[in-house]
Formats: C-alpha cells, sequence, structure tokens
C-alpha cells in the first residue's frame, strides 16, 4: 500500500539578504494512514518549513526548489492552485500555534466554520450551522450554539485552538499538521488539547503529523518521531526506538537536556554547547559537529543516511561505525 | 537556632495587588482585577523559591512588587527586616536598596535598549549608582562578561546581533552588575530553545551558588522551576495553595491543584503513552470575579459543599515538616489515615 504522504527529497529556499537561503535540505519522509509522527526540533531548524511546504503556503519569500510531495498519490507541488484547495482544507488540514491570529477578527466563530464547511461541502447555510454546532460539541467546547455567535476575542486560548480543531475537522480530513498546537497553552490547558486531538485522530483513523519541541509531549503521543536540526532529518525512528536507543549525538543531547519533574535534585543538567548554525547553506559536513563531543575527521564529510535496522536511520558515520547498528 | 539558612531576606506579608477596571460612558472604575490577594512567604538567605501556577495567576505581578516595579495595594515586603513602603518615602534610601533587588526578564528582545552597545547597556547602571568609577568600569564590565560566559569581544554590538540566549546571558549581567542580593528571575528562559534553557538554567545555578544570591524564580516550565528551586509556591487565582520544600511537593503533592497541574506535565517516556491521566475540567477563571470559597472548588474533584463557602487558609501538612497546603479537605481525609 502506498503512503498517504510521501516527501522526497524536498528542498525550500527563502531570498535573504545576501542571496538565497536553503530553509530546508533534501527531506524525505513518509506518513501512513492512521500514524502520529512528531517533527521535533529547535527553532529555525525547518520544521515549520517543512510543513508549510507541503500544505503550498510559503508565500512570497519562500519557493520549494526541488523534490516532490506525493499526498494519496497526488503530487502536490506544482499543482494548480485551483484544484489544490480542493485538497487544501479538505483532506490535508493545518492547525496552527497561535489561535488568536489565525482566526479572523471581524467574523463569528459561526461564520468562519460554516465557511469552511460550505465551500468544501455541498451543504445549505442550516444544516452547515447544525454540523457547525456538532463539531463544537465534540471539541468539548460547552454552550456550543452560544460560541457559534461569539467573536474570537472573547475565547481564551484554549478555547481559541478548540475552534480551530473543529475547523480543521470540518471535513473529516485525511491529515492533519498540527503546528506547535499547545506551546501557547498552559500545561493543564495543553493536557486537555492533546488529548482531544488524540481520541479525534484514533476514531476518524486520521493521520497526523504533530510538530512541537516539548520532548514529553512527543513521548506522549508519537508513534515514530523525526528529529531535525539546521535543515535536514538527523534521525528518524519509531518514538519506543528513539527514546530507548537514539544514535544521534544531538538527538542523545536533546532528550538530556531537559528539565523535567521527576529528575533528582542533585542532577546536573547537560547542557549542548554554543548554539544552532544560522547560516547552514557552506557547511558541507554534518552541521551539529561544532557542537558535538564525538566530532572526528570523518564528520568534515558530508553526512549520509545510515540505517541501523527497524527503520531507524540517522545522518551520523561515527554511530554507525561504532557499531550501534541494530536494534 | 539561627544559622544562615533560617534567616528570611525576603518576608511578604498579606501582600494584595488590586487593578482597577474602567468602564462605562464616563469611564470609572467599575470593578478589579485581584491580580494578587492577601499572599505570605518568606525566601531564606541564599535560597531559591520556585513560583508555579498558569498565566493569570499572579506569579509574574508578585515579582514586580518585590522588587518595586509597583507598589502592592496592600500589605508589607521587608527586605533584611526593614519594610520597604516605608523606605519607598525616602528616595536616597530607596535607590540604594533598587540596586540590591534586581530582575531578570522574560523576553530579552524587549528588555534591552536597541539603541544602545552592551558597553552602554552595563555600564550605565553601574556609574549611575558609582558602584564602579570611570576608571573601573571597563575592568568590572569584562568581569561581568567572563561571568555570565559571553567573549569580550562582544562590547562595541548591539542588542540585535545577539541570539535569544546571548541576550538573555546579557540580561542576567545587566541584573548583577549591581552587586544585588536579590534577583527576580521571571520566567528566564520561555523564550529560549531547549537546548539553550539548560545553559541559562545551569548558569544561574552557578552563580547563585558562587555570589550567595537568593532568588525569586517564576516559571510555568515546571521542569524548569523544579531544576533550580529549594521551595516551591503554587498559586491559582491570586492565592498560595501550597508552599514548601521542592522535593517533597514533586513527590508527593497534597493540594488537589498541585495534583492535577503535576499531573498534565508531559514525562519523556514512552511507556506512558496510553496511560489515561486525570485531567483537570474547564479552564482558570477570571480574577476579576474569582470563585467564592475556595478558588479552585469548581474544578476540583474533591470539592465538598463547605468549599464554596469558606475561604480555606494555609495549614501545615505535617508537624515535622514546612509544608503548607490550603485544602482542609484533603488535609482532614490525611490525618484520619494517620490516625486510622
Amino acid at each position: 500500500m502506498p503512503h498517504l504522504l510521501e516527501v522526497q527529497d524536498l528542498t525550500t529556499v527563502f531570498a535573504g539578504d545576501y542571496g538565497r537561503n536553503i530553509s530546508v535540505d533534501h527531506v524525505s519522509f513518509h506518513v501512513d494512514q492512521g500514524e502520529v509522527v512528531c517533527l521535533v526540533g529547535e527553532s529555525g531548524c525547518g520544521k515549520s518549513v517543512t510543513s508549510l511546504s507541503i500544505m503550498g503556503l510559503l508565500g512570497k519569500g519562500g519557493a520549494v526548489i526541488d523534490g516532490s510531495v506525493l499526498f494519496d498519490s497526488k503530487e502536490l507541488l506544482n499543482m494548480p492552485e485551483k484544484e489544490l484547495d480542493l485538497i487544501r482544507g479538505n483532506e490535508l488540514t493545518m492547525i496552527f500555534q497561535d489561535p488568536l491570529t489565525s482566526l479572523n477578527p471581524v467574523f463569528t466563530i459561526g461564520s468562519q466554520i460554516t465557511e469552511s464547511i460550505r465551500t468544501h461541502m455541498p451543504l445549505s447555510k442550516e444544516q452547515a450551522k447544525k454540523r457547525a454546532v456538532e463539531l463544537l460539541t465534540k471539541v468539548g467546547m460547552p454552550d456550543a450554539e452560544n460560541v457559534f455567535k461569539k467573536y474570537p476575542h472573547t475565547l481564551s486560548g484554549g478555547m481559541r485552538q478548540r475552534v480551530m480543531i473543529a475547523m480543521a475537522l470540518s471535513c473529516r480530513p485525511k491529515l492533519l499538521i498540527a503546528d506547535e498546537p499547545t506551546t501557547a497553552l498552559d500545561v493543564t490547558i495543553q493536557a486537555q488539547i492533546m488529548k482531544l486531538l488524540r481520541e479525534l485522530q484514533q476514531e476518524n483513523d486520521m493521520s497526523m503529523i504533530l510538530i512541537t519541541h516539548d520532548i514529553g509531549l512527543v513521548a506522549n503521543t508519537a508513534d515514530r518521531v523525526i528529529v531535525m536540526y539546521a535543515g535536514q532529518i538527523i534521525e528518524e525512528a519509531s518514538a519506543e526506538e528513539i527514546f530507548a536507543h537514539p544514535k544521534h549525538p544531538y538527538t542523545q543531547a536533546l532528550l538530556d537536556t531537559v528539565p523535567t519533574i521527576r529528575d533528582d535534585a542533585d542532577r546536573k543538567l547537560r547542557a549542548i554547547p554554543g548554539m544552532v548554525p544560522e547560516n547552514y547553506d557552506d557547511i558541507t559536513g554534518c552541521r551539529f559537529a561544532e557542537r558535538c563531543p564525538y566530532r572526528c575527521d570523518a564528520c568534515s564529510k558530508p553526512q549520509a543516511d545510515y540505517d541501523f535496522g527497524c527503520g531507524h536511520r540517522a545522518k551520523c558515520v561515527v554511530a554507525y561505525e561504532r557499531g550501534m547498528a541494530g536494534c | 537556632m539561627l544559622d544562615e539558612n533560617t534567616i528570611p531576606l525576603i518576608t511578604v506579608e498579606n501582600m494584595k495587588k488590586y487593578y482597577p477596571v474602567k468602564g462605562g460612558v464616563i469611564p470609572h472604575t467599575t470593578g478589579y482585577v485581584k491580580a494578587v490577594d492577601g499572599v505570605s512567604f518568606s525566601i531564606m538567605k541564599g535560597q531559591t523559591l520556585g513560583l508555579v501556577g498558569e498565566s493569570g495567576c499572579g506569579k509574574s505581578t508578585i515579582g514586580r512588587q518585590l522588587v518595586g516595579l509597583e507598589k502592592p495595594t496592600e500589605g508589607k515586603i521587608y527586605y533584611n527586616g526593614c519594610d520597604l513602603s516605608a523606605i519607598s518615602r525616602n528616595k536616597e534610601q530607596m535607590r540604594q536598596i533598587r540596586t540590591k533587588l534586581q530582575m531578570v526578564f522574560q523576553d530579552p528582545y524587549s528588555s534591552l535598549n536597541p539603541r544602545k552597545h552592551i558597553y552602554e547597556i552595563l555600564a550605565q547602571p553601574m556609574l549611575y549608582h558609582h558602584i564602579s568609577s570611570k576608571e573601573t568600569v571597563e575592568r568590572d564590565i569584562l568581569r561581568l562578561l567572563d561571568m555570565v560566559g559571553l567573549p569580550r569581544t562582544v562590547l562595541g554590538r548591539y542588542p540585535h546581533e545577539f541570539s535569544g540566549g546571548q541576550r538573555q546571558r546579557i540580561g542576567i549581567a545587566k541584573a548583577l552588575s549591581l552587586n544585588p542580593e536579590f534577583i527576580v528571575c521571571d520566567e528566564p528562559v520561555s523564550a529560549l530553545d531547549v537546548s539553550i534553557q539548560a545553559q541559562i538554567l545551569n548558569l544561574l545555578k552557578d552563580l547563585q551558588k558562587e555570589l550567595g544570591l537568593t532568588l525569586l524564580f517564576v516559571g510555568h516550565g515546571l521542569g524548569a522551576v523544579h531544576y533550580v528551586s529549594d521551595r516551591i509556591a503554587v498559586m491559582y487565582l491570586g492565592k498560595i495553595v501550597e508552599i514548601g520544600e521542592a522535593k517533597e511537593i514533586f513527590r508527593h503533592p497534597v493540594h488537589p491543584y498541585t495534583r492535577a497541574l503535576l499531573d498534565a506535565v508531559p514525562v519523556p517516556d514512552t511507556a506512558q503513552k496510553n496511560q489515561e491521566r486525570k485531567l483537570l475540567k474547564g479552564e482558570i477563571g477570571s480574577s476579576m470575579e474569582p470563585p467564592e470559597g475556595c478558588r479552585f472548588h469548581n474544578r476540583c474533584p474533591y470539592a465538598v459543599e463547605q468549599c464554596a463557602l469558606e475561604v480555606p487558609g494555609l495549614q501545615r501538612v505535617e508537624e515535622k515538616s514546612t509544608r503548607q497546603a490550603a485544602c482542609p479537605v484533603v488535609l482532614a481525609d490525611k490525618k484520619e489515615a494517620a490516625h486510622g
């Protein structure tokens, strides 16, 4: 069976002050039906740009210069905008980090949800309203009839995110891309929203790409994890595998650098020295090398995706040669 | 027994901060946002108190009162035994005390003047407060840069030339420049990337040990607060619901809100993926019209009738420990269990 989403060699550039900057560099991965894939990485690593490239929402400054994105066996790149509109918002949807800026402040919640329903479904106004209220109830909105008439600014952050989820799910999408859906929310609300997303995902056998930098959230949600660093995928494996046997030194450090509420009081956090390179186009070798404790000569050459078995791959020659392969 | 650890540097007594809300055709005060509503605690010399809670619970407001950026509506703040509200009338004395109380802000992007280079940003406060003179200021600045781990070559650069983590280091250097005793860290790492957060947290911890600083660490990242704090106070809608040793609170939370808060934090352990977690219903209410009685009662799974009527005060959890919680229901259960 073909994958629901198959991304091959996706390369996205942005116009910078001194020519083009490569933001996403030959990224390949796939998502199967009913699967939750987490994209993990720090800001600027290209995880959001990857998802925007898939959605065709890059805007003026950015352009995909190479690669292919197959969704349901259809090529999304180079697809005419009109055709894309039939898929986008329908079978393929996205929710964003900040629900206040992604809702239109001058329209009511109701008119925004019914608009997206009626664009993709042949429903009358009345029917669309009924469906919208149903959806709002489903995402746990108390007093849905009333919320239907309200404006976005009168709702709290958690409620707005529920509205966004209701809107994204209005047409029963096959794939939902959630770009840091809970980063702007408090922990107790975050837990509510994540529970809701997981329930809806399982109920509809929907696939989900969850973009986040919260390691805890990844462990509780993901089937498979993709780690990005400086525009490249540096490691990919099942969630269990990546937490038990991280191969790439960056993944290892990332897992070690997060303080958790279960720590011993005397634990010293392992900080990663230095910072993410800002301009990584010119780095030919491993992009993490200058911060890496295991750096050696081989790191200055371009790194291949080494296969460690069981669907575990990582861009680290040192880990591979040390015989860390096998699972 | 009076050793170093038992002298409070900061003591807060029944602090309240109400912000007036204007409304109506002819604007007048229509109500108050009760950001902080009767909070008391103390911070021992050389220790870190972590202040946690959800947004809008008043934790940042407390920080701002403690360094004198705002004055509390009611209540007293004592610094080393002196009442700050009494001192604030004496400008000269206040000026001296302000150098001892410093703050590190959440957003390293908006808390540094974009038009000044690092030398000016660091030199000005030291010269104004006569901590350093024109002859010695450069040496002092270089010492500060070494302390916070910035290269000495950055002096002529402007804030926009730095990354978030570096800016936060400048913010910390600025706070340290006046030789403070007490620093309020208002979510110092929440705007930073995870790999940089650890650097800043380690830096704060090391500096505290080295300089014997006392810290108030405000944060909503519970992992980070746990990492740096000796004691923790948990806030809900302007009130402290539980306060005590960090270790005890994180291992055995007593108040239902503390339990829910800790339960909601995702733990990096895939074994817990399919575990059903107890989640809080509803959302944090408005601090303009907080619920009557215990402010948490409308979301609390253990609430009884009495909770809606009486405002619970902080009580000792166990006789031996200094931990206090504001929940008579759970405490009564605990006592019963101990006797039964």
